[in-house]
Formats: C-alpha cells, structure tokens, sequence
C-alpha cells in the first residue's frame, strides 16, 4: 500500500475564491472551549470574568444545561464593578480568593476573558501577574480571551493553549547533534493521544509529547528541536506562540479518515527522519483496518450532498475526508475563519470548484441551503431541529468537536456520524 | 462581582426573548456580540422548537467597536424588517452592547419603518431573566393596547384575558391548557392569551375583556397591574397550582366574572386529595421537604405539599428577588425564613444543613441533591428538555394537582412496597445484592457511576452531547424518573465524573455500631449512616457508637 496521496488532475482549491460573508453568525463564542478543555485538563480551573450572560452560556450550551460542580466558573460583572475599574481588580482578587479556599485542589487557574471584560478593558493580564505572585507556588495563574468579539467556538482553545505556550519548559539547550522532538498539539481524547503514541512508538518515534498534557502541572517542554504537528486546524495563535519558542510546524493534512491520519503521520515521519518504508509498514494494518470500517459507510454516503454550516474550522477537512474517502458531493463548506497556511495541505486535496464560505450571514446562507436541498447538512444545535423541521436531514456539528473523531480507529466513527442521521430519516419514513 | 457556578435565571434579554418567542408577529432585533446566538439553542434544543426564535442579531466584532456599531445595528434593523416582515419591532441590546451605548432604540426610531418599534431598555448588569420578560410583556402592552374611546359595556358572557405563558417557561404550554378548558367550563370567554401565540392586533384588542387571569406574576404582574390602572381591569391574585389553591382561583375567577362557580364538574377528575388520603400514602406523613424555586412555584409547592400531601415544610426559598415580601410571607406560615438568594451554593448549604427527605427544587437542586443523597422532584424553572414532556403535563388545575402527586411521591420510597420489604426481609431474593427486579438480570450497578463514565476525559465530555448512556446512578437517586431523560440530553454523563470532596471528615464507626447498622433493612441502611453521620458531624462526635446511633435516630425520626 502507498502511504503517498496518489496525484491527482484535479488542481484542488488552494487558490479556489472564497465567499466572504459579514452578517448574523450563528457561532458558539470561545468561552465554550472551557467545556472540554476543563474535561482534558482536570487539575486546571477556568474563571470566567464576565456577565451573567457568559455563565448562562456555559451552562445551557454545553450539555445543553450540565449540572453538579465543574471546573469553571463565573465573576459576574455587576454595575459596582463597572462603575470604577481599579474597584474591579480588587472584586476580582476577593473572587478568586474565595474560590481557591473553596477549591483548595486548583493548581492552574485560568482567568478567561469575555465581551464586557474586553469591552471595558479590564486588564486580565495584570490581574493574573499579581494573583500569581500571591498564590504561586501553589496555583499558577494565566489569562485569555474567550470573548465573542474576538473568538469563535473552537478558537478558544487557541486563545488557551497559546497563552499557555509561553510558560512551558525549555528543552535543554541545543547541540548540532540533538534530536528532533516531536509534539503533537491539540486537545484530543486520552484514547486517541494513546493510540497515536503507540503508533509513533511503532515507527521508532519514542520522544513525543501531547500538548496540551493530562495535568496541567505536567507540561511538555519545548525548543528549537521541537517539530510540531497540529491535530487541530485552529490552533493558529498557539503554532505562533510555539514558533516563538523556535518550535517548528510540520505541514500537513488533519489527522481525520484512513488517508488523513495516514497523511499526517508520514508527514511527522518525514520531518522526524524517519525512513518512510518503515514509518509506512508501522501505520499499515491500522490504516487497513480504518479502511476496511469506512467501506461500509462509503456504500450509504456515496453521491449524497452534503452542506457545512461554519462552526469549528473542522469544516474542510471534514469536507476533504467526506468527499474523497466516501465519495460525498459538496455543496458549501462554510468555515468561521480559514488559515489558508495550515489548510495549504487540505485545500489542494478537495476537489476542484468547491464552494468555500467564511464568515456567516446565517439568513443567506439559509436561503442557498434551502434552495440546494441537500442531502445532509451539518450545523449548529440552534439551527438543527428548525432545518429538521423543513424536511432536512441534520448532523450536529458540535459533536464533531466532542467525539474523539481523529485517526485510525476513530475513522468509522466518524464516517458513521454522518450515516446516522441519514439512517434515521430511512428508518422513520419507512 | 458575584461568584457563581451556576446561575438560575439567565440575563434579561433572554426574557425578552421568551416574550418576542411566544408572540406571533413579532421579531426581535439585538445588539449583541458573535457568541450570544447560542440563546437560540434554548428554543431549539431544550424546548426543542421547529422554528428559530424571531431574533436578529447584530454579532458586532472587535474589530467594528472602533468603527461604525451604530450602522451595523440600522442594517440589522432593517434588513430583519425587510425579510420578517413583522407587526411589531422589538429593538435591544444585549449586556456587551450596553456598553457601548449605541441607543437601538433611537437608531430603529430613526430607520422610520412603518410598524411599532418598541425600545427595551433592559439594565444586563442589574437585572435578570424573569424581570426582563415581565418588562419586555409591559412594554409591548403599553405600546400596543388601545384604550377604547368608551368604556367598556359588560356583555352577557363574561370575558377574560389570560396572562403570562412564555416560550422556555416551565409546563407553560400545558398548564394554558388545563386553564383555558377550567375557565371556558365555567362559562367565562377567552379574550386574549398572551405572550402565547399572541400578535400584536391581539394585544391592541386587551381592553375587551372585564378581567384579567395572571398565570404567571413573574411575567405578567407588572402589566397586569398597568391593564388595571388603565383599563380597570382587574386581575387574579391566585395562582391555581394544587387543589385548593385551584378551587380558591374559581371562586376568584367566578366573583369576578360575576358568576356562581361550578366546583363539582370542574373537579371531576381530580384523584390527588384521595391518592392523599388512601392507606398505603401514610408513609407520606410528615416527609420533611425542602422547596426552593422561582417565588410562584416555589410558594405553589409549599403549601400543597403542607396542605395536601402533609408533609412537613423545612426549608423555603426562591431566586425570584422580586417577590421577597410575598415569599416571607409564605415561609411565616411554616415557623421558616424565606431563603432569598441566586447564590447556589448558599442553597446547597441551607439544604445540606436541613436534611430533607426531599427536595422539591429546579434543576439545580436535584444536582445538589444527587450529591447529598436526597430524592427529588423539579417543581420550577430553569427548565431542562425533560421540562418539555411529549406528554400533557401540567402543573396548574386538578389534572396538575395530579401530576404534582405523581411526581413528587415516586421519589420517595413507595409506602407499600417499602413495608413489603420489611415483612419479606431475610428472605433470599432480597439481599442487598439482589438486583431491582425492574434492572432485569443486570448486575446491580456500580456504587460509583464514575467508572462507568468512559475514563478518557474527552469523550466523557463527548458523552454530554452524544447521547451515550450512563449507568444508572446510585440507588439513592435513581429513584428519581428524570434519569431516562437525562441520559438522554447527556446532560448528567460529565459531572458525575466530577469529583466530589468530602466535606468535613466523619467520624469512624465503632465495631458494635457498624454490626447494628448491618441489622438495618439495606434500603434504608444507607440513609441511616448518613443521618448518623451527620448527626455525629454536627456534634463534632470523634466516633460513631451505638448510642451514636440511636441517638441519631431518635433525633431523625420527628
């Protein structure tokens, strides 16, 4: 089996126009990053600074409505607050003071930032250099935004992980000689991160780290021998961050479907050094096996349209792996925001004359939805049931972002989140 | 600045947008950065609506806030003019767009379009959900009720309005139900509902009616108290949640309609007051419940459960600040004070504090709950998507008094099958192993449902959304109905892998005191120990002896 991408007549969409759309956005904002990043990190704490809007978000959007005590939390703002900032900085140590006595057991404490935060310009940096020299060593304290007018959804967790960057460990100091580390960075499930260490392992990569770690208090180091590869496509800000660090990125497609994960781990392969024959053989029968579980899907997906509402910035590489692996026609793949850079691998692999949107007037985009009639469309919780409703067949796309969707064994799973729905309408209508 | 980890009600303009949601020809127009959409997905997912709530959003972005907002507001406005069509327009802002004071309200003023535009000026930092649905209701009955040149004749069918019923309220949709059909089997026509299914002309039209009922004073309080100083219609006091409360509310209705009311037809099918009275509920008596809620339902849940189920009443309390007087009121009644408060964990503490043996709360309190062990029964908003039974549930009229009696005993351990237990204990299909009879022949479940979670931190955030199912959870709780539905949202697959920190320490069990505990019947073993812990707690015990142990249960068992 060739590990190389076969080439293709097809000249993809690199240089493919771009729909660009300013309008109503039907778009999670980047405090929901908190929902899983608190899952993944469980010894870290995320401490809202913002409205009482922002803490009924997180609270209704996530599960839609999770109860029992988290790790996150809000400081609503309240009129005192906005009256007199230096009134707020104050506010803000007494919260956070009795946080921690109520929750002894934090020791990474991320104070998010929100709209109103922003708006008003409350400086979450300073607050977060002052907290941190009282409570540190115990509870390290970092900020970011999550705010709404700076963020989508899934850049959240960009905003995270790159103000956490600039604290991770240095590798120890270069020589000529030393090796190349390779850190794969973004949130995945454990049993993904496993899966794909043992793959590693079996290509004769052992030194590999997964950012972000575990705990919070166990961070990868990084340097100028760390080559990174991205499982996320929206970790922009992060890859600058650890670019500053002289990490560098290997390109890539995203690790989703058979020949994605495949793509993705020769590509850390190649730039690790690895020969490819070996790194090839090692990756074999998983791949096969990943294979073999998308046939059955490909038999029910093949030649139905698909239609991507923007959501993630998952959206073209979902749109790449649908479309080649199970033969999907696509519609529209709408994306909130598309780095052209770290997509350069997936936009050559779609097919030429893809409709790409970015940004979203929700009601345009309603209308060319409606109006195309597709077989499936992706898209958010608050657009799902009322398309539902009209006849069409939906997948929330949220859970493309909570499901463990990337590599080998997680190919079927995902090809099957696409078949579901499909299956469902069939099993209803009969 | 207010720590929360929960909040029960959300900003105002969510209110609003329950109001403009019910209504029909209406449409809403907010300013508000990207991100605050996700308001839409209450309608949609939890109340699980097949149209989106008619509202615009202007999803303002950094990079606009040194630019023109102002103009990206007119564009909205207009352009959801343009495309809705609608009779009325509702302009706001939401608390980021409050800050940057770009006035919707003069903005839309000056866009000249040809239907009511109505500004709701809805303070985000100072107020919350329900004040923001009661205001936006006045506003729009202010603005679109058309006092008649004459005052009104009455006519020979007397005539009321009904007011209050939202979108996302809790069983709004049914109680309107058993309401509209008590009320028209009085003989008194329906004028006007409203917000539900309302339209404007709808609401021009108020002042043709000689009273109006108030289902919900949280909403409706504060126009309908407008309705009566303008119009001098008068309102209804009584909200008809339990049996008496629903005969007092027709003897109400019926003096204000000025007709003879007719209890014995009305109250045909009411079975709770005899459900009340039968044999096998005497294990009700004197339940120790604790209530906590919105003021309406949380008042609503006293006195029923006072009145007609005899349980004892420990504990009274509700988010809804603007009923503080009526609240303490109600709470004087059962010897309490009200507990007035939005801070959750000031709620779990006064719970923890009382040890009910059960909890008639939102669901917030059925989560702390769960932590402590306790059954419980959901009587109020916030609302969750199993708030939105496909079945006709209501909490208003005879028929909800039913439901209120169905929904609040099951948690409790069913009196007949607990004294069946008793009888048949030491007979070898009721070990404590034996697995409930109604689980199949499962293995009893896991004491932890945290293993049972999916260990990987992810996917059990995964889990949340995709539907998977969780075990059923301890025993304790599992006897609440509500678990089906919640594996079903997800919605409780994460936090019970949350961890939960003792407390404080307890203090160990003396060897005697464990082997007496073992002789309790395992169905209330657990609950034994618990009492006893606390009890030892409390009095700061350092072990638990036998004396221990029955002083705990002499001092439990009032």
């Amino acid at each position: 089996m060739s590990p190389v991408i076969p080439i293709q007549a097809d000249v993809g969409c690199q240089d493919a126009p771009v729909l660009r759309e300013r309008g109503q956005r039907e778009v999670f904002c980047g405090l929901t990053g908190i929902i899983w990043l608190h899952r993944k990190m469980q010894d870290a704490f995320f401490l809202v600074v913002g409205s009482r809007t922002c803490a009924h978000l997180i609270q209704s959007a996530a599960g839609v409505m999770i109860f029992a005590e988290p790790r996150f939390a809000t400081a609503i703002l309240d009129e005192r607050d906005l009256a007199g900032l230096a009134d707020a900085q104050d506010e803000l140590d007494r919260v956070v003071q009795r946080l921690l006595s109520r929750r002894p057991d934090i020791r990474l404490l991320f104070l998010v930032g929100s709209c109103p935060s922003e708006v008003i310009k409350l400086d979450l940096s300073r607050a977060a250099s002052r907290l941190n020299q009282r409570f540190s060593p115990q509870v390290r304290v970092l900020n970011y935004s999550g705010s709404g007018i700076e963020t989508t959804f899934t850049q959240g967790e960009d905003a995270c992980l790159a103000a956490l960057a600039p604290t991770l460990p240095s590798l120890p100091t270069v020589s000529v000689s030393s090796q190349p580390e390779l850190m794969v960075v973004g949130a995945l499930a454990d049993v993904v991160e496993d899966q794909f260490q043992r793959l590693f392992q079996a290509m004769g990569l052992s030194r590999v780290s997964f950012f972000p770690s575990r705990s919070a208090t166990n961070l990868p180091a990084v340097g100028p021998q760390t080559r990174f590869l991205l499982a996320q496509p929206f970790l922009g800000d992060t890859a600058r961050a650890l670019e500053a660090r002289g990490a560098q990125r290997i390109a890539a497609p995203f690790p989703l479907g058979a020949e994605g994960s495949a793509a993705w781990m020769m590509a850390a392969a190649a730039a690790m050094g690895i020969d490819p024959d070996k790194a090839a053989q090692a990756i074999a029968p998983a791949r096969e096996r990943a294979e073999q579980a998308l046939s059955v899907h490909r038999a029910r997906l093949s030649g139905r349209r698909v239609f991507f509402f923007p959501d993630s910035q998952l959206e073209i590489p979902l749109a790449r792996f649908l479309s080649r692996e199970l033969g999907m026609q696509l519609v529209e793949v709408g994306s909130p925001y598309l780095h052209r850079t770290h997509l350069a691998e997936e936009l050559a692999l779609l097919p030429s004359g893809t409709f790409l949107s970015e940004g979203q007037d929700v009601e345009r985009q309603l209308d060319r939805c409606r109006a195309a009639r597709p077989d499936l469309v992706v898209c958010g919780l608050g657009l799902a049931n009322p398309l539902e409703a009209e006849g069409m067949t939906t997948k929330w796309s949220i859970e493309l972002v909570f499901t463990p969707i990337q590599g080998f064994e997680q190919a079927g799973d995902l090809a099957a989140l696409f078949t579901r729905p499909l299956h469902r309408r069939q099993l209803l209508a009969a | 600045m207010q720590l929360t980890l929960w909040t029960y009600e959300g900003p105002p303009h969510v209110g609003a947008m329950r109001v403009a949601t019910a209504m029909r020809g209406v449409h809403y127009v907010l300013h508000a950065p990207q991100g605050d959409t996700y308001a839409d997905l209450l309608f949609t997912m939890i109340e699980r609506r097949g149209e989106r709530p008619p509202v615009t959003y202007t999803t303002f972005q950094a990079r606009d806030l040194g630019g023109d907002t102002a103009q990206l507001f007119k564009d909205a406005a207009r352009e959801a003019y343009a495309r809705f069509q609608p009779q009325a327009l509702l302009v706001g802002a939401s608390c980021t767009a409050e800050l940057i004071q770009d006035d919707p309200g003069g903005l839309a003023a000056a866009l000249n379009l040809p239907v009511p535009v109505i500004p709701l000026e809805l303070p985000a930092y100072q107020r919350k959900e329900n004040w923001g649905a009661a205001e936006t209701f006045y506003q729009l009955v202010r603005t679109l009720a058309v006092k008649p040149a004459q005052p009104r004749l009455r006519g020979t069918v007397p005539r009321c309005n009904l007011l209050g019923p939202t979108a996302l309220g809790f069983r709004h949709r049914d109680d309107l139900r058993e309401i509209s059909q008590l009320i028209t089997q009085l003989g008194i026509e329906i004028n006007v509902i409203a917000p539900w299914h309302a339209t404007p002309a709808d609401l021009a039209r108020l002042a043709d009616a000689d009273f109006n009922v108030v289902l919900y004073p949280e909403v409706a309080q504060t126009a309908a108290a407008w309705l009566s100083r303008s119009f001098s219609q008068p309102a209804t006091r009584t909200v008809p949640i339990g049996v008496r409360a629903t005969r007092e509310f027709i003897a109400e209705v019926a003096t204000l309609a000025g007709i003879d009311p007719d209890l014995a037809s009305a109250q045909a099918h009411s079975r709770s007051t005899w459900y009340a009275e039968s044999v096998d509920a005497n294990y009700l008596t004197g339940k120790r419940v604790f209530v906590f809620g919105d003021a309406t339902h949380a008042i609503a849940a006293a006195r029923v459960a006072a009145q007609e189920f005899g349980f004892e009443v420990v504990g009274l309390g509700s988010y809804s600040r603007e009923f503080g007087r009526e609240l303490r009121a109600a709470a004087q009644d059962y010897g309490l004070e009200a507990l007035i408060t939005d801070d959750y964990l000031e709620v779990e503490a006064a719970m923890a504090a009382a040890l009910p043996d059960l909890v008639l709360g939102t669901q917030m309190e059925r989560h702390m709950a769960k932590r402590l062990g306790l059954p419980c029964a959901v009587v109020s908003a916030p609302v969750h998507v199993q708030d939105f039974p496909a079945r006709h549930a209501p909490q208003m009229g005879f028929e909800g008094a039913n439901v209120l009696f169905d929904t609040w005993v099951h948690p409790l351990m069913m009196g007949l099958e607990q004294h069946l237990l008793g009888m048949f204990r030491g007979d070898f299909e009721f070990h404590e192993d034996a697995a409930p009879s109604h689980l199949g022949h499962a293995t009893p479940a896991a004491t932890s449902s945290v293993a049972a979670v999916a260990p990987n931190a992810v996917a059990a955030a995964a889990a949340a959304v995709t539907a998977v199912t969780t075990a059923p959870a301890d025993a304790a709780a599992a006897t609440h109905s509500a678990h089906a539905a919640d594996a079903a949202v997800g919605g409780d697959a994460a936090p019970i892998a949350v961890p939960i920190e003792p407390v404080t320490s307890t203090a160990p069990w003396s060897a005697d005191a464990e082997q007496e505990l073992r002789k309790i019947p395992f169905f209330v073993r657990a609950k034994a120990r618990r009492n006893t812990e606390a009890y030892a707690r409390i009095r700061s015990l350092p072990l638990i002896t036998l004396e221990t142990l029955y002083d705990a249960k002499a001092h439990f068992s009032r």
